[in-house]
């Protein structure tokens, strides 16, 4: 028989000497390696479930107790002693106040290092101290950024309680996450572009500014986006550093835009110096309150925190999607 | 003692265009390529050949000094570039790369439009003619013009891969150098892509000094007009050049064993 038409029978014997087998005859081994693959899917789904049992519970209760309190006039309405007529507008004023200026603070600082890091740094073990360091901070207790907050910004800056004094405190807080997530957007490019690009005579500098930059922002805006969110709802430092409790007043009085137009330099100059108070102390001061009303109001605001918390991060879910999206990432 | 590098005495009276002179490169304490001395001639296609990892990459990159990029990085000897040390201190090494350009294993284009990825370096220089023009003859010189001409604006990485790597080679020509490297250009490609490069490359020759390594001997017997052969020393695994002659002569009458050996495929 020619080898092209030769049939391959089951029961023939291709290699001689050892015994043949059916396909249905399991390697024990295997049928361990299988079980053992079920039960640890089970316990991944049990865990999974837990987490996701744990929160669904918390939010139904927070939501239960807080939906009540959600009318317009809670946002619209300072806090008050009497707690059905509390709100929470001068919380969301500060929160937005300090968001913004933790941005302005630490967003160029944090690119700035991670661009000398990744692609200036000599490596030399001066680095490597300021790479641990860098990590070393991400992990330290925010209540650690407030005590420093307090004896540099508060009191050796003298710029008092403040909304900067606690902007700068949040800035250094949230700085190490969105230098290590520069980091790693920067690392993200692949080389070959570098390459391409110093390969034609550009100088780093036009390489970074050119090429480098503009495909690892969409990774920095979103490292950036989730190390301000965690600012959002941090509480500790801003305690320590003295953040009010019961503030009926926003920030340099400025409530609209009409209100910036009339003293734009106020904006600038008096607002930062205000004192103020944000979502998670509002939050704070109103379940440590004996009347259960406080606590339902403390409800209400956390459900507006979460749903500000959850905007942004889906903000930066878009944004990553979104530019991801625009070209392959690792040609 | 048998002189195995022929090419290094001169070839048609053509001028030489850059020189190694016992090249040595270390990567960190390891030896990557021990004393290589070549010449490269104008307008001439040198080819680099031989096994993985016996530094071809290496010494081409060392031509217009990407290897620097790479931390640790130390060499001996010297490179000229028209007689001037290309190491010298005064010697910035981005102007080195805009006079020798560089072509890549891998197609890089950026990820912009066309264009834009022939318009960067003519741009970075402050070119000040009429960049449309340059972007055309560029494209037109990697025979790539008339199938994008009608789509400039189009993404680079949208193109398949040999546009892609004729791309590339436009955006090259487009800042005007006067030698192409070239590592391994076609290795990412399929034959009919490698093909086009290999024709292009015969008409860059009339303009250009190239400077190719390649994997594919078949591809060195074509394109080249002297061919380098590079083995692996084997007690402290350095690259060394063992043979350097006139292409046909290199692969029909080799001088050295070990060439001879890699070209009929007993080795390597």
């Amino acid at each position: 028989m020619n080898r092209r038409g030769e049939n391959f029978r089951s029961d023939a014997n291709v290699f001689p000497g050892k015994p043949l087998r059916s396909l249905q005859e399991i390697n024990p081994n295997i049928r361990r390696s299988y079980r053992l693959g079920k039960v640890f899917q089970w316990i991944a789904v049990a865990a999974t479930g837990v987490a996701v049992l744990v929160l669904a519970i918390l939010l139904f209760d927070i939501f239960a107790d807080g939906l009540s309190r959600l009318r317009p006039s809670f946002i619209t309405e300072f806090p008050s002693r009497h707690p059905e007529e509390a709100g929470i507008k001068s919380a969301i004023y500060g929160s937005i106040w300090i968001i913004v200026l933790t941005i302005i603070v630490s967003l160029p600082l944090g690119i700035s290092a991670a661009f000398y890091l990744e692609e200036f740094a000599p490596k030399n073990r001066l680095t490597e101290i300021i790479n641990i360091n860098i990590a070393n901070l991400a992990a330290v207790p925010s209540i650690v950024y407030g005590i420093l907050g307090l004896t540099l910004f508060v009191r050796a800056f003298a710029l008092g309680r403040s909304v900067l004094a606690g902007a700068l405190t949040m800035g250094l807080l949230i700085l190490p996450i969105i230098i290590i997530a520069s980091r790693e957007a920067i690392r993200g490019v692949p080389g070959s572009i570098r390459e391409a690009s110093m390969g034609l005579g550009a100088t780093r500098w036009q390489t970074v500014r050119h090429h480098v930059f503009p495909r690892a922002f969409p990774g920095i805006l979103t490292g950036t986006i989730l190390a301000l969110s965690r600012a959002v709802g941090e509480t500790a430092p801003l305690i320590m550093i003295g953040a009010l409790t019961f503030v009926p007043y926003v920030p340099g009085n400025i409530e609209t835009i009409r209100d910036v137009i009339a003293d734009p330099i106020a904006l600038i100059t008096f607002a930062p110096m205000d004192g103020f108070t944000v979502l998670p102390i509002q939050i704070f001061n109103w379940v440590s309150r004996p009347q259960q009303e406080f606590h339902v109001a403390a409800a209400a605001a956390i459900v507006v925190l979460l749903v500000i918390l959850l905007t942004m991060n889906a903000l930066a879910i878009y944004l990553r999607n979104r530019f991801e999206k625009k070209g392959p990432q690792n040609r | 003692m048998t002189d195995a590098f022929p090419a290094n005495r001169g070839h048609d009276s053509t001028p030489i265009k850059m020189e190694s002179r016992d090249l040595s490169l270390y990567y960190g304490k390891n030896l990557a390529i021990r004393t290589i001395s070549m010449k490269i001639y104008e307008q001439t296609i040198t080819a680099l050949i031989g096994p993985s990892g016996c530094g071809k990459s290496t010494l081409l990159r060392s031509f217009n000094r990407m290897n620097e990029l790479i931390p640790g990085v130390r060499i001996e000897g010297k490179i000229l570039f028209h007689g001037e040390d290309l190491n010298a201190k005064d010697v910035d090494p981005v102007a080195v790369r805009r006079r020798i350009g560089m072509v890549f294993q891998k197609p890089n284009p950026f990820p912009k439009s066309i264009y834009d990825n022939v318009a960067f370096g003519p741009r970075i220089y402050g070119y000040k003619g009429d960049l449309d023009t340059l972007v055309e003859q560029s494209l037109r010189a990697a025979a790539l013009w008339d199938e994008v001409k009608d789509k400039l604006g189009t993404n680079g990485l949208e193109l398949s891969g040999g546009q892609q790597q004729r791309l590339c080679i436009a955006r090259t020509i487009a800042v005007e150098p006067e030698v192409i490297l070239m590592d391994e250009p076609t290795s990412a490609l399929d034959p009919i892509a490698a093909g086009k490069i290999e024709d292009l490359l015969q008409e860059l020759k009339e303009q250009y000094t190239i400077l190719i390594v390649t994997h594919n001997m078949q591809q060195a017997a074509r394109v080249s007009d002297l061919t380098a052969y590079m083995m692996i020393e084997e007690e402290d695994r350095s690259g060394v050049l063992v043979e350097y002659n006139r292409t046909n002569e290199l692969f029909t009458n080799p001088i050295m064993e070990s060439t001879q050996d890699y070209i009929t495929g007993r080795f390597g």
